[in-house]
C-alpha cells in the first residue's frame, strides 16, 4: 500500500522526506555498537607512550621495566615496524612511531599490550627513554624566515602558494586592512579513538574494526606500514561518535594492528580523552592579513592578502588546506583583482589538518571581518555591502575559475535577513539570570547589557580539488522486494545512511532497503569530509540503483513485449507510461536479482599554475548567518540570543538531516567564536580535557532559525549540494561581528581580530 | 582489595584510623577524576578505599532557630542545598551551587567534598568564607571546629590531619541580602575564572566579601568590609553606584590574581571589582 | 578482603570478581559486565555520556567507584524500557532526528528520563538547564530539547503520573 504524505505527496522514506535514522532506535537504545563497544575473547589491551616534549633527541629507549611488569604480553618501538616507517594522508612523513627524534608533545614512542589498562598504564611509565631536549620550533614566521634549522627532512615549509589575478597593481580609493588570527581548535568528536584488530589464524593478514572517516586510504596506508598487501588487510567500519575531520589521519590504527599481529591475539587500544587532544590533528591555528581596495560606493577592486597556516610537525592535509584557505579569500563576491602569498609551515606544535572547514574557516573570519571595516569605511551597512558585491553563477573567483554552481548569494543573504528577529527582549525577561550573559553565574544585570547584531556570509568548495581522483563506490541489488545497498561510505553521524535508502526508495520503488556491513570488501567511497559524501556516495547510490532499474525494465520489458523506455517507477509499483500494464516492483523482479556496482566521479580539477590560477575545485556552495548577541562590555560576557541563517542546499533530501547539520555545525562555530582553543604554552598543552577545553552546552547555543534556499544545482547528481561546512563557516565571523556591534552601542571600540574572543579581549 | 562503607561516624573514623593512607571518598567529583587520569595509584595501591556516601551523621542537616545557625553535614550535595527549606535559609549557597552547572555532578558533589578539596576556585568556599562558618572535624582522637577561614590553608592544603574527617559545617541564618557571583567563559559546567560572594548582616550592618580564584585560597576583604559598613546607607537599604564601585575596588585590591590558560590577573582583579560592586548593589539599590 | 562483589544492575544481580580497586563504575558496567549502553567520552563528569541512576538519582558512572556501589540499585540506558521496545523518550528522540552519531544518546536518554520522572511538566529553559550536564557536539542540542519536550507534552496530555517509566501504563 501506498501511503503518501498528502501535503507534498511524497511517498515517506524517499528523497525530500524527513524519514528517521534507520539506525536511530538502535542508537537511543545503546546497542548501537562503536568501535568502543566492540569486544572479542582473547583480547587484550593497548596503550601508547608519547613523547613529552615538542622538540627532542630521542638518546635511547630502555623497555625492560615494561617488561617486568606482570601482564604485559608486548612491547613495541620503532624497530618493530615491518614495513614503512612513515604514513601520511598526502606525504608519507610521519613516524609509526618517533626513532631519532620527537617532533611534537605527545607523539607516540612505543606501545603495549597487556590484560587490563591499569597495567598497560604501569607497564608505560616503566619504559625509560632518554631526550636530549631541543630548541622547539614554534613560531611559524621564524619557519618562513628560514632561521631555524629543518625540524625534519622534507623542511620546514610545507607549501607556499601564490595568486596572482587580474591586475596586481590595481588600487582602490577606499582601503581596509587587518590581521587577523585563529586559535587551533579541536574537533572533540565524544566517540573516543578505538580500534580493534584481530589477526588471521596462521598470520599474514588482519581485520582491524575501526571508527574512521576513510576506510580505504586508511587500509592504504596500514598495510604500506604493516609490509601486507593490501588484499590481506581488511577494515569494517566500528560505529562512529562523530569525526568533523578527525579522524582522516591514521592515528591508532597501525599500533593497533602490529599489536595484534606481534602476540597473535586480538587487540584493542582506546584514547583517553587527554590522550585523544594530541593523538588526532587540529584546526589550523593561522594569521592572515588582508588588504580590501574597493571604490567609494563599496566594490571590491582588490584584495590582498598574507596566510599562514601552522602545520604543526607532521604534513597531513596542510598543502590542500591552504589551498582551500587562498583560494577563498575574496569570500562569496566578486573580486576582479588579487595577489595573494599562502604558507603552511610545519612547527613542532601539534600536528593540524583536517577539521569541518578546512582551512575556509579562517578565510572566512578574515574576509568577513575585512567586510565590515569597508562597511564603515564606506559608510554602507553590513547587509547592504556585501549584496553590493554578492557573487552569482557565472562570476569568477581569484583563481581565474568561472563559478558554474548555482550561487544565490544575494538571496541567502536577504532570506536571513528577512528572518525575525529575537521576540527575548535585551537583558532577559523577569530578570531571570539565565536570559542573561554569565547565566546561573549571575554575574550581569539587565542594565549591564547590550545588544548586537552582526553578519558572516561564506563561501565553500564541495568535494576534493587539484585534480584529486576523488570518487565513490555503491552496489545495489535487488531481490524480491528488497534493496539491499553496499558501499563503503563511512557513516559519522552526518546521516548517508538514511538518504541511502530514500535514494533507493525514490529510484526503485521499493520500501525495505538493507545496507550491508561498511568495509573494503567494496571499491572505495572516499571520505566523509568535504561535504562530498551526499554528492558523491549518493551519486554513486542513485546510479547504481539507476543502472538496476534499467535492468529490471529491460527484464519486464522483455516479459511483456514492450519497449523498456516507455516503463517508469510509480510508487512502488512498475508501470507502462503508454499502457495500462502495473505491476508491484516485487513482482516485476519475479525470483531474479539485479546486482549493480558503480563508481560515480565528478568531473576532473586542476591544479595550479604558479600564479594560482587553474579551475582546481569542483563545486561550491553558500550561506548567510545572522547573530544576535548581548555582551556584558565591562566583564566581557557573551550570550547569544540568536542566529539566522540561509544556506543554499540546492535541494533537501532530508530536510530534518539538514536542520541537524546546520545547528550542529553553528554550534561548533560557536565554540571557536567565544570558547574553544586548545591552549598552548612552548609547544605544551595547557587544557587537554574537557573541563578546559570547553565545548558549548545546551545553556551557550540559542535559537536557531533557518531557510533553506534550495535552487538544484544541475552539476548534482541529486541537486543536492553539500551541507555540513557552511554552518561552521560563517557563523563565527557572525558572532564576532555582533559582539563588535554590541560594545559599539555601549560606546566601546574594539576590533576582536582573534578568535576565540576571550572576555579579557572585550573587557581590558 | 577493600571498599569499606561505613554507616555512621564511628566506623568511618575506625576505618580512617586504621588505614590513614586509605582513598576517602565521597561524592567522587574531584577525587575519581585523580582515579582515572592515573593520578591516585600510591592511595589505590595501599588497597583500601572508604566511601562515606552512607554514612548517617554526614548525610543529614539541621536548623536551629534559636541559635539562628544551620548545620549541614559533610555529605549534603549541591542539588540538596538547592532545595527548599535550606535554599532559603542558605541562599548564597544555594546560588553557588546552581552554578555547578550540571545536575550529574550536583546529585553527587557534596560541601564537605568542597572543602576537602580546597580549591581556590571551589563554588562554595567563597560563600562559607562569607558567612564565617565553623568547620567541624572529628577523629578517633576527639572532636575539633576551626573557622573555615583557618581550616583552608592554601591551593589544595588544608589542616585535616590524618586519620580525621570533615564532619559538617555550621553556618548563620542572617537577615539580610546574599549573592554569589562567578565568571566563566560557557554557562554550564565551568571553573569559575573569578567569583564572590557579599552577603549582608542587617542585624550586625555589617558586610562580608569572600572572593574565589584570585588567590592561593579564598580570601576575606576586611578593608571592603569596613568600608562598606561605614558608607551604606544602612536605614534606607541604599547606596550610590560610587559607594558600590569603591567597595568593588577595595576588595580587588586585596586579590592576588596570576596569569593562568584560563585567565589573566589583570582580567581577573578587574572582574572582582566588579562582581563586588554589582553584588553589593543588588542588596543596596541606588540612593 | 572481599574476593568479589555484587552489584544490581537493572534489576538483576551481577558479581563482579578479581578486579582492580580503582575501576569506576562505568568501567566495570563496559568491560565487566557488557552494559556497554552507557559511554565513556571524558571520564572527568564533563560530558555526561556515562550518566546512569543510581537509587534513581542522576549521576556520572566514571565518578563512581564501582566498589562502593554495591547496595545501590544501578539503572543504565538499557533498563529504562522494556527489551525491545523504545521508550517513549526514546523514541521522541528517533522522531525529533535528536540523533546523530549517537555517541551523547545514551547519558541525554537517561538524563531526560530522569528529568522528566522529577519534573513532569519542564518546558523550554529547565529542560536546557537540565541537560546542561550533557555534551553533543553533531546536533547543536535543537533537536534533542525539541525532543524532551514533545515528550513531557505526550506526558502531560496523557494523564502526568499514569505512564511509568517505561512509557506502558
Amino acid at each position: 500500500m501506498i501511503v503518501t504524505d498528502t501535503r507534498t505527496g511524497r511517498r515517506p522514506g524517499t528523497l525530500g522526506d524527513s524519514a528517521v535514522r534507520p539506525d536511530g532506535v538502535a542508537k537511543v537504545q545503546g546497542t548501537f555498537s562503536f568501535s568502543s563497544d566492540e569486544q572479542i575473547d582473547g583480547c587484550v589491551f593497548g596503550a601508547t607512550l608519547r613523547s613529552p616534549h615538542p622538540s627532542a633527541r630521542i638518546v635511547s629507549i630502555d623497555v625492560s621495566g615494561a617488561w617486568k611488569v606482570s601482564g604485559v604480553e608486548a612491547v613495541l618501538t620503532a624497530e618493530d615496524v615491518p614495513g614503512n616507517a612513515t604514513y601520511g594522508l598526502v606525504v608519507a612523513d610521519q613516524p609509526v612511531f618517533a626513532a631519532d627524534v620527537v617532533r611534537y608533545v605527545g607523539e607516540p614512542v612505543a606501545v603495549v599490550a597487556a590484560d587490563h589498562p591499569e597495567t598497560c598504564q604501569r607497564a608505560l611509565a616503566a619504559i625509560r627513554v632518554d631526550y636530549e631536549v631541543l630548541e622547539p620550533l614554534l613560531d611559524p614566521e621564524v619557519a618562513i624566515r628560514g632561521e631555524h634549522p629543518d625540524i625534519h627532512p622534507d623542511g620546514n615549509i610545507l607549501r607556499h602558494q601564490r595568486i596572482v589575478h587580474g591586475d596586481p597593481d590595481a588600487t582602490g580609493d577606499v582601503m581596509v586592512e587587518g590581521t587577523y588570527e585563529l586559535g587551533m581548535q579541536d574537533q572533540a568528536f565524544l566517540g573516543l579513538e578505538a580500534a580493534l584488530a584481530i589477526p588471521e589464524p596462521g598470520g599474514g593478514g588482519i581485520e582491524l574494526h575501526i571508527a574512521t572517516q576513510w576506510l580505504h586510504e586508511d587500509r592504504r596506508q596500514i598495510a604500506a606500514c604493516l609490509g601486507l598487501p593490501e588484499p590481506k588487510v581488511r577494515l569494517v567500519l566500528g560505529g562512529v561518535g562523530g569525526a568533523f575531520g578527525a579522524r582522516e589521519d591514521i592515528s591508532l590504527q597501525v599500533h593497533t594492528c602490529l599489536l595484534a599481529l606481534r602476540i597473535g591475539r586480538p587487540v584493542r587500544i582506546q584514547y583517553s580523552r587527554r590522550e585523544s587532544f594530541v593523538g588526532h590533528v587540529h584546526r589550523h591555528p593561522a594569521r592572515i592579513w588582508m588588504r580590501h581596495h574597493a571604490t567609494t560606493t563599496g566594490q571590491i577592486v582588490k584584495i590582498e592578502a598574507r596566510f599562514v597556516f601552522d602545520g604543526g610537525a607532521y604534513a597531513s592535509t596542510s598543502s590542500p588546506v591552504l589551498l582551500n584557505g587562498i583560494t577563498h579569500t575574496q569570500g562569496p563576491y566578486r573580486c576582479p583583482n588579487a595577489v595573494v602569498d599562502g604558507w603552511a609551515v610545519r612547527t613542532n606544535n601539534l600536528p593540524c589538518g583536517a577539521m569541518r572547514g578546512f582551512g575556509v574557516v579562517q578565510a572566512c573570519f578574515a574576509h568577513e571581518s575585512q567586510m565590515d571595516r569597508l562597511a564603515e569605511a564606506c559608510g554602507l551597512g553590513a547587509v547592504e555591502i556585501r549584496l553590493r558585491n554578492a557573487m552569482r553563477t557565472g562570476d569568477t573567483l581569484i583563481t581565474g575559475q568561472v563559478v558554474e554552481s548555482v550561487a544565490p548569494v544575494a538571496r541567502c543573504i536577504t532570506e536571513a535577513d528577512a528572518l525575525p528577529l529575537p521576540e527575548e527582549p535585551v537583558g532577559g525577561r523577569d530578570g531571570d539570570p539565565m536570559r542573561l550573559p554569565g547565566g546561573a553565574g549571575r554575574t550581569s544585570d539587565a542594565e549591564h547589557v547590550h545588544r548586537g547584531i552582526g553578519w558572516g556570509v561564506s563561501i565553500k568548495n564541495l568535494m576534493y580539488s587539484e585534480g584529486f581522483d576523488d570518487f565513490a563506490t555503491a552496489r545495489c541489488r535487488l531481490s524480491g522486494g528488497v534493496v539491499t545497498l553496499k558501499f563503503a561510505t563511512a557513516e559519522v553521524g552526518q546521516g548517508f545512511v538514511v538518504i541511502a535508502g530514500q535514494i533507493a526508495r525514490s529510484v526503485l520503488g521499493v520500501d525495505e532497503v538493507r545496507l550491508d556491513t561498511v568495509d573494503t570488501d567494496i571499491g572505495s567511497s572516499g571520505s566523509t569530509s568535504a561535504s562530498r559524501q551526499t554528492w558523491m556516495s549518493g551519486g554513486a547510490v542513485d546510479a547504481a540503483c539507476r543502472k538496476v532499474r534499467e535492468r529490471l525494465f529491460d527484464h519486464v520489458a522483455a516479459q511483456h513485449g514492450l519497449d523498456p523506455l516507455r516503463l517508469a517507477i510509480d510508487g512502488t509499483d512498475v508501470i507502462d507510461t503508454m499502457g495500462t500494464l502495473r505491476l508491484a516492483v516485487e513482482d516485476a523482479v519475479m525470483g531474479r536479482e539485479f546486482d549493480e556496482t558503480v563508481e560515480f566521479r565528478h568531473r576532473p580539477t586542476e591544479d595550479l599554475d604558479e600564479n594560482g590560477q587553474g579551475n582546481c575545485h569542483t563545486a561550491f556552495a553558500f550561506a548567510a548567518h545572522r547573530a544576535v548577541v548581548d555582551v556584558d562590555a565591562e566583564l566581557g560576557l557573551v550570550k547569544v540570543i540568536q542566529i539566522a541563517t540561509a544556506q543554499d542546499v540546492g535541494r533537501a533530501l532530508n530536510p530534518l538531516s539538514v536542520l541537524g547539520q546546520i545547528e550542529g555545525g553553528i554550534a561548533q562555530g560557536l565554540g571557536l567564536a567565544v570558547m574553544e582553543e586548545i591552549v598552548r604554552n612552548a609547544g605544551y598543552v595547557r587544557n587537554a580535557s574537557f573541563t578546559d577545553y570547553l565545548l558549548p552546552t545546551s545553556l551557550d547555543m540559542p535559537e536557531v532559525v533557518v531557510s533553506l534556499v534550495e535552487e538544484p544545482d544541475p552539476q548534482a547528481p541529486l541537486g543536492a549540494k553539500g551541507v555540513g561546512e557552511p554552518p561552521c563557516i560563517s557563523s563565527t565571523p557572525a558572532i564576532v561581528a555582533a559582539i563588535r556591534d554590541a560594545l559599539r552601542h555601549a560606546g566601546i571600540e574594539r576590533r576582536l581580530d582573534r578568535v576565540p574572543v576571550r572576555p579579557s579581549d572585550i573587557a581590558l | 582489595m577493600a571498599v569499606v562503607i561505613p554507616i555512621d561516624l564511628d566506623a568511618a573514623m575506625r576505618a580512617a584510623s586504621a588505614a590513614p593512607d586509605a582513598l576517602i571518598l565521597a561524592g567522587g567529583t574531584d577525587v575519581m577524576v585523580e582515579v582515572n587520569a592515573g593520578q591516585r595509584r600510591r592511595a589505590l595501591d595501599s588497597d583500601t578505599v572508604i566511601a562515606l556516601d552512607r554514612v548517617r551523621e554526614l548525610r543529614r542537616w539541621s536548623h536551629d532557630p534559636e541559635r539562628r545557625t544551620v548545620t549541614l553535614g559533610a555529605g549534603v550535595t549541591y542539588t540538596e542545598l538547592m532545595t527548599e527549606p535550606l535554599a532559603s535559609l542558605l541562599p548564597a549557597l544555594a546560588e553557588a551551587s546552581r552554578t555547578v552547572g550540571s545536575p550529574q555532578i550536583r546529585n553527587a558533589g557534596t560541601i564537605g567534598g568542597n572543602l576537602a578539596t580546597c580549591s581556590p576556585a571551589g563554588d562554595t568556599l567563597p560563600v562559607l568564607a562569607a558567612l564565617d562558618a565553623d568547620v567541624h572535624l572529628a577523629s578517633l582522637n576527639g572532636e575539633r571546629t576551626l573557622p573555615v577561614g583557618q581550616f583552608m590553608l592554601g591551593v589544595k592544603t588544608t589542616a585535616l590531619t590524618r586519620g580525621e574527617l570533615i564532619v559538617g559545617v555550621t553556618a548563620p541564618v542572617l537577615r539580610g541580602a546574599q549573592g554569589y557571583a562567578k565568571v566563566g567563559v560557557r554557562n554550564a559546567m565551568v571553573i569559575a575564572i573569578a567569583s564572590a560572594c557579599v552577603i549582608v548582616d542587617e542585624d550586625c550592618r555589617d558586610v562580608r566579601i569572600a572572593l574565589g580564584s584570585v588567590a592561593p585560597t579564598i580570601i576575606r576583604c576586611p578593608d571592603a568590609e569596613r568600608h562598606a559598613a561605614a558608607n551604606l546607607d544602612w536605614d534606607r537599604g541604599r547606596a550610590t553606584p560610587g559607594v558600590a564601585a569603591e567597595i568593588g575596588e577595595r576588595a580587588a585590591a586585596d586579590a592576588r590574581p596570576i596569569d593562568d590558560h584560563r585567565s589573566t590577573a589583570a582580567y581577573r582583579s578587574r572582574a572582582v571589582a566588579l562582581l563586588v560592586g554589582r553584588l553589593v548593589r543588588r542588596g543596596f539599590p541606588d540612593a | 578482603m572481599p574476593e568479589f562483589y555484587e552489584l544490581q544492575i537493572n534489576g538483576s544481580a551481577h558479581d563482579v570478581h578479581d578486579a582492580w580497586l580503582g575501576e569506576s563504575l562505568l568501567y566495570v558496567l563496559r568491560e565487566r559486565l557488557g552494559f556497554t549502553g552507557t559511554k565513556s567520552a571524558c571520564e572527568e563528569g564533563e560530558c555526561g555520556s556515562c550518566s546512569v541512576l543510581v537509587d534513581d538519582v542522576l549521576v556520572c558512572a566514571c565518578l563512581a567507584l564501582a566498589g562502593s556501589a554495591t547496595g545501590k540499585t544501578v539503572t543504565t540506558v538499557e533498563g529504562l524500557a522494556a527489551t525491545g521496545t523504545p521508550s517513549d523518550v526514546q523514541q521522541a528522540f528517533v522522531t525529533a532526528g535528536a540523533v546523530q552519531c549517537g555517541f551523547c544518546t545514551p547519558g541525554l536518554i537517561v538524563a531526560a528520563h530522569a528529568l522528566l520522572t522529577e519534573s513532569p511538566e519542564a518546558t523550554g529553559q529547565e529542560i536546557r538547564e537540565a541537560l546542561s550536564g550533557n555534551v553533543c557536539r553533531c546536533t547543536g542540542y535543537g533537536r534533542i530539547l525539541e525532543a524532551v519536550a514533545a515528550a513531557a507534552r505526550a506526558r502531560l496530555a496523557a494523564g502526568a503520573g499514569s505512564i511509568d517509566d517505561r512509557g506502558e501504563t
